[in-house]
């Protein structure tokens, strides 16, 4: 064994016992919400410390989850790696699928056909649908929304994991890309349906609005709840809808131009008061341009392969080098890192995580709010257990 | 988006004492990163962040890699006169790659759009010398990252608000993803524990300890 430089002593405390100017604090109630615990949204533990019902400390606990993704990610070769993206975070697969194959494809230097390009922007801008559907359904649930917006949600979501399982075989873990294009072709009738219920989520999101949108309760629980001040944002290096919500317009889909998003015509919504109220009203906006993507998609969509003739994915061994590739998940900037020595497997395989890092300013955002806010904020940073502790 | 070399050439002047080393990258559509010294790195980060043109203020992924000792064997070609005759041999050179962790930051701008910057920090060796500056005083999106890197590979980030590990629980000891760790093998609890299992299990406890399976008398 190794021997290893002394650590430093954890001077944890989750209890202030005074002010840090020095009076004490009076009756204190330290409580941990969570691992099972339904408004944690899974494995997820939150230390808190309350006065009376406020907040005055928040400290999430992670690693409920761990099986140390990446290690395993490591010991074998770079495509079974790709089923394990899935359940990173598994609600958006392809998502998953689509940043590693993008981070492979930019090591080995592979291009993608056209009809798989299209392919998966469909795939991405559907799974974006439906991740922001159940988002919204949940977070009203844990607002006391008991059920109803969430089996609207789910209703719907249903109809898009239909369409995933009938091209790749399973509703949730698709392993449907592969480098250098899609493992699968899609069917003119799948094309047909997906653009019926494409035609359709448009009318399912003015429905769902009219019931959230202006509605009084949703309006007083979240507005001014939770703000996220912009500089914060930034240098908390918060991504997705979160950090658009604060006021910033960073859109990888746009800055990057990742795949053939320069072709689609799309604006990127941003809020400007950076509460709660923004980050649902930013995702709803960015559902509608996912459904305008979508539609333009279906419609262009050429013949022709779906996978690089190139493509070798059995023995495949890139060329020594490093590369960061990165995409516009539902959830914020989810990154890959890799580095290859020239053998099967990756030296280092590394996954940027979106879910964890928003969850770096949960504490400032919880800081004097009351208890029951803290859960609303927690569901609007929307979170996958899955991807925070891989 | 500047180059590394004027990068480079920007900063060395105005932070005096300052090295900067920039590592090549095999692969073409990768970057290449700036490698600087430990004792510097909060200054070199500071500028990178607050310079005018570059503006990197989004701190997005940070890396810790493991880079045990390791022999690097490269051909090398030689000229050798042979009798007479000159002959082109093949030799292999083997050099000795001293240990060390590194901790690889992704930095980008979110107000001018550009990026990558990649910054790379090394620590003296893998055993006693782990210690890096922490850049979480400048980008507060690296505090969760450093605590992960600590806690599976064991870089202690000096200045940092709160380094406890993240993922392994506060007793775990040792660094799981460091290429070198050998995951215990002896709390996997089996329902029915099989010969292989039992006998990787028994290392771990003295022969007495060793409870006995008593047969069940039936009453």
């Amino acid at each position: 064994m190794n021997s290893f430089a002394d650590l430093p002593k954890s001077g944890y405390e989750v209890r202030p016992k005074i002010a840090p100017d020095g009076a004490p604090l009076g009756e204190l109630l330290e409580i941990s919400i969570g691992p099972h615990h339904p408004s944690t949204h899974g494995v997820f533990r939150m230390d808190v410390v309350l006065d009376g019902e406020t907040v005055v400390k928040l400290k999430p606990v992670f690693g409920y989850l761990h099986r140390n993704h990446e290690k395993i990610a490591e010991n074998i070769s770079y495509l079974s790696s790709m089923p394990y993206t899935d359940r990173l975070d598994y609600f958006c697969s392809m998502t998953n699928n689509w940043a590693y194959a993008l981070t492979v494809e930019k090591l080995a230097g592979l291009a993608v056909p056209e009809r798989a390009e299209y392919i998966r922007v469909i795939m991405a801008e559907l799974t974006r649908l439906q991740n922001h559907t159940c988002l919204i359904g949940f977070f009203a649930q844990d607002m006391g929304a008991l059920g109803t917006p969430l089996m609207y949600a789910f209703r719907e979501r249903e109809k898009i994991l239909d369409l995933f399982e009938s091209v790749s075989g399973a509703r949730m873990m698709c392993n449907y890309m592969r480098f250098g294009g899609v493992r699968v072709d899609v069917s003119g009738e799948w094309l047909a349906q997906t653009k019926k219920i494409v035609s359709d989520y448009r009318k399912f999101l003015d429905e769902f609005e009219t019931f959230l949108t202006q509605n009084e309760i949703l309006m007083a629980r979240t507005q001014g709840v939770g703000v996220l001040p912009r500089e914060l944002a930034i240098s908390a290096s918060i991504t997705g809808p979160m950090l658009r919500a604060a006021g910033v317009n960073y859109d990888l889909r746009k800055v990057d131009k990742y795949g053939i998003y320069r072709r689609f015509d799309f604006q990127v919504p941003v809020g400007a008061h950076g509460d709660i109220y923004d980050r649902y009203m930013v995702r709803v906006l960015e559902m509608r341009e996912s459904v305008k993507i979508l539609q333009s998609a279906l419609a262009d969509i050429p013949a022709g392969p779906v996978m690089d003739p190139k493509a070798k994915l059995r023995g495949f061994r890139p060329k020594a080098g490093e590369v960061y590739g990165r995409i516009e998940g539902p959830k914020g900037e989810l990154g890959f890192y890799l580095i290859s020595d020239g053998s099967p497997n990756p030296y280092r395989y590394r996954v940027r995580p979106p879910s964890l890092i928003n969850l770096t300013i949960l504490e400032d955002m919880c800081l004097g709010q009351k208890i029951s806010d803290a859960v609303v904020i927690l569901g609007s940073v929307d979170i996958v257990l899955g991807e925070v502790d891989r | 988006m500047e180059t590394l070399e004027q990068i480079k050439a920007r900063i060395e002047p105005s932070l005096p004492l300052t090295k900067i080393d920039l590592l090549p990258n095999e692969c073409p559509a990768g970057e290449r990163s700036l490698v600087v010294e430990a004792s510097r790195a909060l200054a070199v980060a500071g500028f990178l962040r607050d310079d005018a043109q570059l503006q990197l203020d989004y701190c997005s992924n940070v890396t810790g890699i493991d880079w045990p000792e390791t022999v690097i064997k490269t051909k090398v070609k030689k000229k050798v006169q042979v009798e007479g005759v000159e002959q082109e041999v093949e030799e292999i050179v083997e050099t000795l790659r001293s240990g060390h962790l590194e901790v690889v930051y992704h930095l980008y701008s979110m107000a001018l759009k550009h990026g990558p910057v990649v910054l790379r920090l090394r620590t003296e060796n893998r055993t006693d010398k782990t210690h890096l500056p922490s850049l979480t005083p400048v980008w507060r999106g690296a505090e969760f990252q450093e605590r992960e890197i600590f806690d599976l590979y064991g870089v202690i980030f000096d200045g940092h608000p709160d380094l406890r590990r993240l993922l392994m629980w506060d007793e775990f000891v040792g660094f799981p993803m460091r290429r070198d760790y050998v995951a215990p093998d002896d709390f996997e609890y089996e329902p029915t524990p099989h010969d292989e299992v039992l006998a990787a299990a028994r290392k771990h406890y003295p022969v007495a300890a060793t409870p006995e399976v008593k047969p069940e008398v039936p009453v």
